[in-house]
C-alpha cells in the first residue's frame, strides 16, 4: 500500500512536467499556436452561433436576392456578406456552418478513431490469422480512393448528412487501425508488458491500460490530420450533392448551391470555400506543431 | 528479383479478390430489388421479374452468383450501362485516356514545382524562403480543391477571359481519335489552333488536380532532404571541401530522391480522389464524372463496374511504384 502512496503524487507531477514540455515544443512552432487560437475561435463561434448570427440562417428575405457584400457596390448594410440566391444572409449560414463541419470532424474522428483503436489492438495483441484477416480487410479498404468509396457508400445508404459521417469514418478507420496495430507491435516485445503480464494482468488490461497509453502519440496526429480531412470530405460529399441537404448550411452544400453563380455573383461561391480553407488550414497547422511536440525523433534536433 | 515481383503479386491477390467482393456485395446491400436495380426497370410482371432474375442470376446462391460474377469478370464481362445500353468495360475504356491525360499532366505539373520547392526549402532551411514556400504548400494541403476549381473559373475565364470554363477541346475541332489524349491528337491532326485549344481546356484542371500533390511532395521533398543533409557522408563530403552544389547535387539529392518517388507514385490514389471533385467541375469527360453521373443516374451496373475498374487501376500503378522502388532501392529488394 505505502508504495501507490508514494507514486501517485510522483506520477501527477509527471503529467503536469509532461503537458509543461508539450507546450513548451507545441508553442516554438509559430503556425501551430495561431492555428489553436483560429481554431479556438471557431468552436466559440460554433457554440454561439444563435447568439452571434445576426440573421436565421434559413431565413429567405424576399427582397434581397444576390446582394453583393454591403462594402460592395448596390451592397446592402443588413447583409455584411451578401445575400445568396433566395435572399438568406450569407454570414449567419457561414456561421451556423461551423457547426456542422466541427460536428462533423469530431464525430468522424471519434468513430474511426475508437473503431480503429479497438480493430488495431487485437490484430496486434493477438497476432497470427486473426492479425491476418483484419489487415487485408483494411487493405481493401485502403484499396479503393477514399472519397470515390464514400461516394458509392453514400449511394448504399442513400444521400444525407449522417451517413456521409458513417461512409466517411468507415473509409479513415483502417489508417487508426494500421497505425495501433504497428504500435502494440513494436511495443509488446517490452520488458514493461512482460512485466504486466507476469504480474497477472488480464487481456483487456493489457491492451487497453498497459500498451494503449504509449501508442497515443502517432494516433493524435493522425487524429488531426482525420479530423480536417473529414471536414474536407464531407464538404466535397456536399458540393456532389451527397451530403448534407439543402437548405441545411453546411459550406460544401453551400458550394453546390452556388455553383450556377459562379460567373454572376461572386461572394456567394467566394465565402463558403473560404471558411473551409480557413477551418481546415487552421487543424492542420495544429497537426504540424503536434506531430513536432510529440515525435522524439525530431526533438532532439 | 523475380521473386520479389511475384511476391508483391501473390500479395496483391486476396486484396484484389476483396476489391471483387466488395464490388459484387455493393448491389446487394443496396436498398430496394437488386434485380430491378440492375436491370433498371419498372413495374415488372411477376414473370418477367423471374424471367430477369434468372437471367441476370440473382436466383442461385449467393456463392454460385460471386463465382459467376468472377467468371464474367474473367472473361471481360463487367456488365451494360443501364443508360447507354453498351458494355461498361468498353464505356470506361472509351473514358480513361481523358482521364490519364488530366492526371499524367497535373502529376507532371505537381513535380515539376513541388520537387524544387521543397528542395531549395531544405536547402535554405529557416530562410523567408522556406517560410513562404511551405506556408504556400500548407494552404495548398488544405485546399478545398472543389472551391478552388470555382475560383479559378471565377478568376481566368470570368474576369479574364482568357480560359474555356469546360470541356477537352473547342467544338470548332474536329479530327481522328488516335490516341486518346487530346494534346496529342491535336497536333497530329495538324489543325492550325487545336492544340491551343485542347492546352487552354486541360491548364486549369491541371493545375486544380494538381495542387494537393505538389504540397505533399515539396513537404516531403523538404523533409527527406532535411534528413539526409544530416547524414554523417553529407558531411565528409563537405569536409573534403565538394562544392555546395556538388554536395547537394550528387551525395544528398540521389538518396533523398528514393523516398520522394514513392511518395508521387502514392498519389495516384489521391489524383483519382480529386479527379472526381476536378472533371465535376470541369465537365471533363473522364472516369471521375462519370462516376458521380452513374450514381446520380442510378446506372448501378456502372457503379459496380467503375467501381472494380479504379480500384484495380489504382492497385496497378501502387504495384509499379512498388516495383520501380524495388529497383531504386536495392536495400528493399533484398530483405
Amino acid at each position: 500500500m505505502t508504495t501507490t502512496t508514494e507514486i501517485e503524487p510522483a506520477a501527477a507531477t509527471g503529467t503536469i512536467a509532461a503537458l509543461r514540455e508539450f507546450w513548451h515544443y507545441f508553442s516554438e512552432n509559430r503556425g501551430a499556436v495561431i492555428g489553436l487560437w483560429v481554431f479556438v475561435a471557431l468552436v466559440l463561434i460554433a457554440v454561439f452561433a444563435p447568439l452571434i448570427a445576426p440573421h436565421d440562417p434559413i431565413e429567405q428575405v424576399r427582397d434581397a436576392l444576390l446582394k453583393p457584400p454591403s462594402w460592395a457596390e448596390k451592397g446592402d448594410p443588413r447583409f455584411l456578406l451578401g445575400t445568396d440566391a433566395v435572399g438568406r444572409d450569407i454570414l449567419s449560414r457561414l456561421i451556423f456552418g461551423a457547426r456542422y463541419s466541427l460536428f462533423i470532424g469530431v464525430i468522424v474522428v471519434v468513430v474511426a478513431l475508437s473503431g480503429g483503436i479497438v480493430i488495431g489492438l487485437v490484430a496486434g495483441f493477438f497476432g497470427g490469422w486473426v492479425d491476418t484477416v483484419i489487415m487485408r480487410v483494411m487493405d481493401v479498404i485502403l484499396a479503393f480512393p477514399s472519397l470515390l468509396l464514400a461516394l458509392v457508400l453514400v449511394a448504399v445508404l442513400g444521400p444525407g448528412l449522417t451517413n456521409a459521417m458513417i461512409a466517411i469514418a468507415l473509409v479513415l478507420q483502417p489508417h487508426f487501425a494500421r497505425l495501433t496495430r504497428g504500435a502494440v507491435m513494436g511495443e509488446l516485445p517490452r520488458e514493461y508488458v512482460m512485466a504486466a503480464r507476469v504480474a497477472g494482468a488480464g487481456k483487456a488490461r493489457l491492451m487497453f491500460r498497459t500498451i494503449l497509453p504509449n501508442c497515443l502519440a502517432p494516433l493524435i496526429v493522425q487524429a488531426t490530420l482525420s479530423f480536417s480531412g473529414a471536414i474536407l470530405d464531407a464538404a466535397a460529399l456536399g458540393f456532389l450533392g451527397m451530403g448534407a441537404q439543402r437548405p441545411t448550411p453546411e459550406w460544401g452544400t453551400m458550394l453546390a448551391e452556388a455553383r450556377e453563380f459562379i460567373l454572376s455573383a461572386w461572394w456567394v461561391v467566394t465565402f463558403p470555400g473560404l471558411a473551409i480553407l480557413i477551418t481546415v488550414l487552421a487543424i492542420n497547422l495544429m497537426g504540424d506543431g503536434l506531430r513536432d511536440a510529440l515525435d522524439p525523433k525530431l526533438k532532439r534536433s | 528479383m523475380i521473386r520479389f515481383v511475384l511476391g508483391k503479386l501473390a500479395y496483391l491477390l486476396p486484396t484484389f479478390l476483396g476489391i471483387t467482393i466488395v464490388a459484387f456485395g455493393f448491389v446487394r446491400v443496396l436498398p430496394g430489388d437488386p434485380v430491378l436495380l440492375m436491370a433498371g426497370e419498372r413495374g415488372l410482371s411477376p414473370e418477367r421479374h423471374a424471367e430477369l432474375s434468372h437471367a441476370l442470376g440473382f436466383d442461385r446462391p449467393l456463392w454460385q452468383q460471386y463465382l459467376d460474377f468472377l467468371v464474367r469478370l474473367l472473361h471481360g464481362d463487367f456488365g451494360v450501362s443501364l443508360v447507354t445500353k453498351r458494355p461498361v468495360l468498353h464505356e470506361f475504356f472509351t473514358l480513361f485516356p481523358a482521364t490519364i491525360e488530366l492526371s499524367l499532366c497535373a502529376i507532371l505539373l505537381a513535380t515539376a514545382i513541388g520537387l524544387p520547392l521543397g528542395i531549395f526549402a531544405a536547402i535554405r532551411r529557416g530562410s523567408w524562403f522556406d517560410q513562404v514556400s511551405m506556408s504556400t504548400a500548407l494552404v495548398g494541403y488544405s485546399m478545398p480543391i472543389f472551391w478552388w476549381g470555382l475560383l479559378l473559373i471565377i478568376f481566368f475565364s470570368g474576369f479574364l477571359g482568357w480560359t474555356p470554363v469546360s470541356g477537352r477541346i473547342s467544338l470548332m475541332y474536329f479530327f481522328p481519335k488516335v490516341t486518346g489524349f487530346m494534346l496529342i491528337d491535336s497536333l497530329l491532326s495538324g489543325q492550325k489552333g487545336a492544340f491551343a485549344s485542347a492546352l487552354s481546356h486541360l491548364i486549369l484542371p491541371a493545375i486544380v488536380l494538381a495542387t494537393i500533390p505538389m504540397a505533399v511532395i515539396a513537404r516531403q521533398a523538404r523533409s527527406a532532404m532535411l534528413e539526409v543533409l544530416g547524414e554523417d557522408y553529407v558531411r565528409t563530403a563537405r569536409a573534403k571541401g565538394l562544392s555546395a552544389w556538388r554536395v547537394v547535387g550528387l551525395h544528398a539529392l540521389r538518396n533523398a530522391l528514393i523516398p520522394v518517388i514513392t511518395t508521387i507514385g502514392l498519389q495516384v490514389g489521391t489524383l483519382m480522389g480529386g479527379a472526381i471533385l476536378t472533371e465535376t467541375i470541369f465537365s471533363w469527360p473522364g472516369i471521375g464524372k462519370a462516376m458521380v453521373d452513374s450514381i446520380s443516374r442510378r446506372d448501378y451496373p456502372s457503379v459496380q463496374g467503375g467501381l472494380l475498374i479504379i480500384a484495380a487501376a489504382v492497385m496497378l500503378v501502387n504495384l509499379i511504384v512498388d516495383l520501380l522502388y524495388g529497383l531504386i532501392n536495392p536495400r528493399i529488394r533484398h530483405r
